[in-house]
C-alpha cells in the first residue's frame, strides 16, 4: 500500500476529499454571507438555519410531493430565496440606518425561531434523504475509491461559486451591484432601484444557502442542528478570509475544509478546533484577514 | 448601545433601595431556587453589559467565561475542601484568566467582527470542554456540594444559599456601579462614543478595552461559579453558544447600558423560560421572537423605556 507521511494513501486522500466536501459548504455559505454583507452591511446569523431549511424543503418536496433531487436543486433555492425576500422586506429593511450589530442580533433571533419551529415539527433525531440513483455508487480510481455523489457535490459547489463570482465581477449587473456597495446614493441618482437590488442580493445570498442545503441533505442527516453546526465555523472562515473579496471567501472556504480534513488524519481530536485555531493565528499576524480590506 | 451616565444621583439611590427591598421580600413570595437563578444570571448580564453597554463591544462568546467559571468552581468545590466564597472566587479568576487570552485576541477587531470572533473562540472553548476528561463530557460535574460560608456557616439550606447568592449579587452590583462611575469607566464610554478621539486625547484605548474585557470575564466567571454551587452541577450547556445568546437577549430586554437593566432582563427571561418550560422547543421560538421584537420595537429595553418615560436615569 502506498504511504504518504506514514499514513496509507487511500485514508489520506479520503480525508482530503471529505475536507473538500466540508470546504465546499464553507465556501458556498461564506460566499453568501460575504455577498449579503457587502450590500446590506449585515451579518446574517440566520444563514445556517436557512441552509438547514433548504435541506428540509428538499426532504419535504420528496416526501410530500414526490419531487426528486434534481428539480429540488432548482426549486429549493427559489423557495428559500422567496423566504429571503419576505425576511428582508419585513424585518431586516428597517435596520439599515442603525448600528450593524443589531442586524446580527435580529438575525440571531430569526435563526432561533426557524430552528425552534423545525425542532417542534420534526424532532432532533434527523431524517434520511437518499442519494439519487443516478449519483449513487462510485468509481475506483486506483489510488482511492471516489463515491460519485461526493464528487458531484464538490463539482456542483465549485461551479456555483464560480458562477456567482463571474456574475459579480464580470457582468454589467455585477458592476452595478459593486457600485451600489461602494456608494448607494450615487447609484440611485443614476436611476437604479437600489432598494430592490438590496432585496434581491439578500435573496440571492440565502438562495445559495438553500442550494447548499439540498446538496447537504444526502450527506448529513436532515436535522434542525445542521445549520448551527456550520454557521459558527463559517463565521471563523469569514474572519480568516476577510469579507473584502468574493474569490477570497471561496478559496478560504475550500482551503480550510482541506486543512480540517488533514487534521482529522493526524490528530482527530483537533478536527473540530483547528479552524478556530487558524482564526486565532490569523488574528495575531494579519488582523484584517487574508483578503480583507481596511476595517 | 448607549448608557447615559450622568451624575449618580438620587434616582440611583431610590432604585437601589427598592431593589434591596425586593431582594429581601422575594424569597417569601417566589421559589428561592428560581430567584437564585435570576440573581446568578443578573450578575452574568451585568458583566456582559459592562462590556457591551459601556464599552460598545458586543460579545457573542460570554458563555466561555461563565461555563469555565462554573466548571472551575464545581471542580474545586468537590476536590479541594475550601469555603464557598473561595470556590466562587476561583470561578471568577478562571473566567478572568480566560478573558485575558480571548480578550487579547478579539479586541483587535471591533463591531460585528468582534462579535463573530468572540463567538468562534467561545466555540473553541466548548469543543475543548467536550474533549477534556475533567468536565465529564455529556454528564458534567455532578453532585457539587454547596460548601460552607467562611468555612463555618453551612449553605445547604435554600434560604442560607439564597442570602449568600443575594450578597454576592449586591457586591457585584456595587463593584460594577463603582467601575462605571470611575474615571476609568468614563474613558470606556468615551471610547464607545468615538475611539479615534479618545486615542487622540492620549488614551491607550486597547489597554482600556482589554481591562474592561477581563473585568467582564471575571464577573461572568463569578456568576457561573455561583450557579454551579446553587444547582450542584456544571454542564456543557453553560459553555454552549446558546448561553451566550441568552445573556445578549437578557441585556437587550433589560436595556443596554443601564444599571438596573441586567436584573430586569434576567427576571423577565427567566420567568418566561419557567412558564414555557413544559412546551419544549417553543422556548427557543419565543426567545427568537423576543429578540426580533426587541430589536425592531424597543431597542432601549425595559429600563431604557422607563428612563425615557419618567425622565430619570437608572
Amino acid at each position: 500500500m502506498v504511504m504518504i507521511f506514514g499514513v496509507p494513501a487511500p485514508l489520506l486522500l479520503g480525508q482530503i476529499l471529505l475536507g473538500l466536501i466540508n470546504g465546499a459548504f464553507y465556501a458556498m455559505l461564506s460566499l453568501g454571507l460575504a455577498v449579503i454583507f457587502g450590500m446590506l452591511n449585515i451579518i446574517n446569523f440566520a444563514h445556517g438555519s436557512l441552509f438547514m431549511t433548504g435541506a428540509f424543503v428538499a426532504w419535504m418536496l420528496l416526501h410530500y410531493a414526490g419531487i426528486g433531487f434534481y428539480p429540488a436543486l432548482v426549486l429549493v433555492p427559489l423557495i428559500v430565496g422567496a423566504l429571503g425576500v419576505l425576511l428582508e422586506r419585513t424585518i431586516i429593511a428597517p435596520l439599515y440606518k442603525i448600528d450593524p450589530i443589531y442586524g446580527l442580533l435580529l438575525t440571531f433571533g430569526v435563526a432561533l425561531v426557524i430552528e425552534g419551529l423545525f425542532r417542534n415539527g420534526y424532532g432532533s433525531a434527523g431524517l434520511p434523504y437518499e442519494i439519487p440513483p443516478s449519483l449513487s455508487g462510485g468509481a475506483q480510481l486506483g489510488f482511492m475509491f471516489l463515491p460519485t455523489y461526493r464528487g458531484f457535490v464538490v463539482l456542483a459547489a465549485a461551479i456555483v461559486c464560480f458562477a456567482t463570482w463571474a456574475i459579480i465581477e464580470k457582468t454589467r449587473l455585477g458592476a452595478t451591484l459593486r457600485a451600489a456597495t461602494e456608494n448607494a446614493p450615487l447609484v440611485r441618482a443614476f436611476g437604479v432601484n437600489v432598494p430592490r437590488m438590496i432585496t434581491f442580493t439578500f435573496a440571492g445570498g440565502v438562495a445559495l444557502a438553500g442550494f447548499a442545503g439540498v446538496l447537504a441533505a444526502p450527506i448529513y442527516t436532515v436535522n434542525p442542528d445542521m445549520g448551527e453546526n456550520f454557521i459558527i465555523v463559517v463565521f471563523a472562515v469569514v474572519v480568516i478570509g476577510g469579507m473584502g473579496s468574493i474569490l477570497g471567501s471561496i478559496v478560504t472556504g475550500f482551503a480550510l475544509g482541506v486543512i480540517q480534513g488533514l487534521t482529522s488524519v493526524f490528530y482527530p481530536e483537533g478536527a473540530d478546533m483547528v479552524i478556530f485555531l487558524v482564526m486565532a493565528f490569523v488574528l495575531l499576524v494579519l488582523p484584517r484577514g487574508l483578503f480583507g480590506k481596511v476595517a | 448601545m448607549r448608557g447615559d451616565v450622568r451624575k449618580p444621583s438620587r434616582d440611583y439611590l431610590v432604585g437601589f433601595l427598592c431593589m434591596l427591598a425586593c431582594i429581601a421580600i422575594a424569597p417569601w413570595v417566589l421559589y428561592p431556587l428560581f430567584l437564585m437563578r435570576v440573581l446568578c444570571y443578573a450578575i452574568f448580564v451585568m458583566a456582559f453589559n459592562l462590556l457591551a453597554g459601556y464599552s460598545g463591544l458586543v460579545s457573542f462568546g460570554h458563555a466561555a467565561f461563565f461555563g469555565m467559571g462554573a466548571y472551575a468552581a464545581a471542580w474545586s468545590a468537590k476536590n479541594l475542601g475550601i469555603p464557598a466564597e473561595v470556590a466562587v472566587a476561583i470561578g471568577g479568576l478562571t473566567g478572568a484568566a480566560l478573558g485575558v487570552v480571548i480578550g487579547w485576541l478579539s479586541i483587535r477587531r471591533t463591531g460585528i467582527y468582534f462579535a463573530m470572533i468572540t463567538l468562534a473562540l467561545a466555540q473553541l472553548v466548548y469543543f475543548f470542554c467536550v474533549q477534556v476528561p475533567f468536565t465529564h463530557g455529556e454528564n458534567g460535574i455532578q453532585q457539587v456540594p454547596r460548601l460552607k460560608l467562611f468555612g463555618a456557616i453551612p449553605l445547604a439550606g435554600s434560604m442560607a444559599m439564597y442570602w449568600f447568592t443575594a450578597g454576592v449579587f449586591i457586591l457585584c452590583f456595587l463593584a460594577v456601579h463603582r467601575i462605571i462611575h470611575s474615571p476609568f469607566g468614563k474613558v470606556l464610554q468615551a471610547i464607545r462614543e468615538n475611539e479615534p478621539r479618545a486615542t487622540s486625547l492620549g488614551y491607550r484605548t486597547k489597554n482600556y478595552k482589554l481591562i474592561a474585557f477581563v473585568l467582564s470575564a471575571l464577573f461572568s466567571g463569578v456568576a457561573g461559579g455561583l450557579l454551579a454551587l446553587v444547582f450542584g452541577f456544571a454542564t456543557l450547556e453553560s459553555v454552549h453558544y446558546t448561553t451566550s445568546g441568552e445573556v445578549v437577549l437578557m441585556a437587550l430586554v433589560g436595556g443596554f447600558g443601564t444599571v438596573f437593566g441586567p436584573l430586569t432582563g434576567s427576571l423577565a427571561l427567566s420567568a418566561m423560560e419557567n412558564y414555557l418550560a413544559p412546551f419544549g422547543s417553543w422556548v427557543t421560538v419565543a426567545e427568537g421572537a423576543i429578540f426580533i421584537a426587541a430589536v425592531l420595537a424597543f431597542r432601549r429595553g425595559i429600563i431604557g423605556e422607563v428612563m425615557a418615560k419618567l425622565k430619570v436615569s437608572l
